[in-house]
C-alpha cells in the first residue's frame, strides 16, 4: 500500500513539550561510548561554560521519541515499521540547550516523494525546537518506505 | 568560545573507530535513544521484515559521527549537520568515523563526512558546518 499524500501532509502532530533529565543523556553517552566528560559530569560541563550537561548534537531525533507512541503518525499512515529505513537527518542548530531545559518541538510532515514506480517513497519531517519561543534547532528527517510492487503485493 | 584547531581546506579530523557493535550495544542504544524499533534489538522482528539479522540504528553511526564532531571542536560551533544513510550497519561490524574540512569560507569550515565499515561499505555520508569565528 502507497502512502496518502494528502493524508500525510495534512497529518497534526500534537505540539510535544519536554525536557532531557541528566541521567538520560549520560545513559546516552553511555550507550554511544562518549568519553568527554562535559556530557556526563556536571562539574566539567560546568568548566566547559555549559549551565548543565549539553543536549548532544543528534539527541534532538530523540527528543521526538519522547511522545507516547513515537510511531504513532507512520501507523496512522498505514506504514509498517517494518518497511521503513532511516533515509536521511539533518540538524540546524541555533543555540545550545542543556538538561532539564523545557523544550516544545512542533512536527509536521512537509513531503512524500514516491520513487521506482511507487516501491518507494520518501517522507520528510520537519521538526522546530524551541524554548521559550526561542529557535534551538531544526530538526529535518527523511523516512524511507520500502513498497512492494503491486504485481507481487496480490500473489 | 573555546579554542579551534587549525583549520583549511584538506584538514583531516583525526579519524574515530569504534568497537565492534554488539547486540547488547544496540539494546542499550534502543533505549538511551528511545528508537524502540524491534527490527534493531529483537531477531524474530527483524526476520519477519525480511532481513537475517538485527541491524544498527543508523542514529548510532550518526551518534558516533556526532563524537567525532565534538570531540575535534566543542559543540557550540556546530552549525548544521546533514547525512545520508547509504547502507545497513550489521551488527559485530565496526564502523570508522571521518571527516575533512572541504571549504573554508566567510568564518565557517565545511566539513565532508564519512562512515566506514572494515570491508569498506560505506554506510553514511554526510556534511557539517562549524563555526570558526
Amino acid at each position: 500500500m502507497t502512502v496518502d499524500v494528502s493524508r500525510a501532509l495534512a497529518y497534526r502532530f500534537e505540539p510535544l513539550v519536554v525536557a532531557a533529565g541528566r541521567g538520560r543523556l549520560a545513559f546516552f553517552a553511555t550507550a554511544t561510548g562518549q568519553t568527554d566528560p562535559v556530557y556526563t559530569d556536571l562539574d566539567a560541563a560546568k568548566a566547559a561554560g555549559h549551565p548543565d550537561l549539553p543536549i548532544p548534537p543528534s539527541f534532538y531525533f530523540s527528543l521526538e521519541l519522547e511522545r507516547p507512541d513515537p510511531f504513532a503518525w507512520l501507523t496512522a499512515l498505514g506504514i509498517d515499521l517494518g518497511r521503513i529505513l532511516h533515509g536521511e537527518q539533518s540538524f540546524t542548530y541555533h543555540a545550545m540547550a542543556h538538561a532539564g531545559d523545557s523544550l516544545t518541538l512542533r512536527s509536521r510532515i512537509v513531503d512524500v516523494a514516491v520513487k521506482k514506480q511507487g516501491t518507494l517513497e520518501l517522507l520528510t519531517k520537519q521538526t522546530s525546537v524551541t524554548r521559550d519561543e526561542q529557535p534551538i534547532a531544526e530538526v529535518t528527517t527523511v523516512i524511507a518506505v520500502l513498497n512492494p510492487l503491486e504485481s507481487e503485493a496480490a500473489r | 568560545m573555546t579554542e579551534i584547531p587549525d583549520i583549511q581546506v584538506g584538514t583531516e579530523l583525526p579519524p574515530l573507530t569504534v568497537e565492534p557493535i554488539s547486540r547488547a550495544t544496540l539494546a542499550l542504544f534502543a533505549g538511551a535513544s528511545g528508537d524502540h524499533n524491534p527490527i534493531h534489538i529483537d531477531i524474530d522482528a527483524a526476520k519477519a521484515a525480511g532481513a537475517s539479522d538485527v541491524f544498527a540504528q543508523g542514529m548510532l553511526s550518526m551518534a558516533y559521527l556526532g563524537r567525532l564532531l565534538t570531540g575535534w571542536v566543542p559543540q557550540q560551533r556546530l552549525r548544521s549537520w546533514h547525512v545520508r544513510f547509504t547502507a545497513i550497519t550489521p551488527v559485530h561490524a565496526s564502523p570508522t568515523c571521518t571527516g575533512r574540512v572541504a571549504s573554508v569560507a566567510d568564518g565557517r569550515a565545511t566539513i565532508e563526512l564519512e562512515v566506514t565499515l572494515s570491508d569498506g561499505t560505506v554506510t553514511l555520508t554526510g556534511d557539517a558546518v562549524v563555526d570558526l569565528t
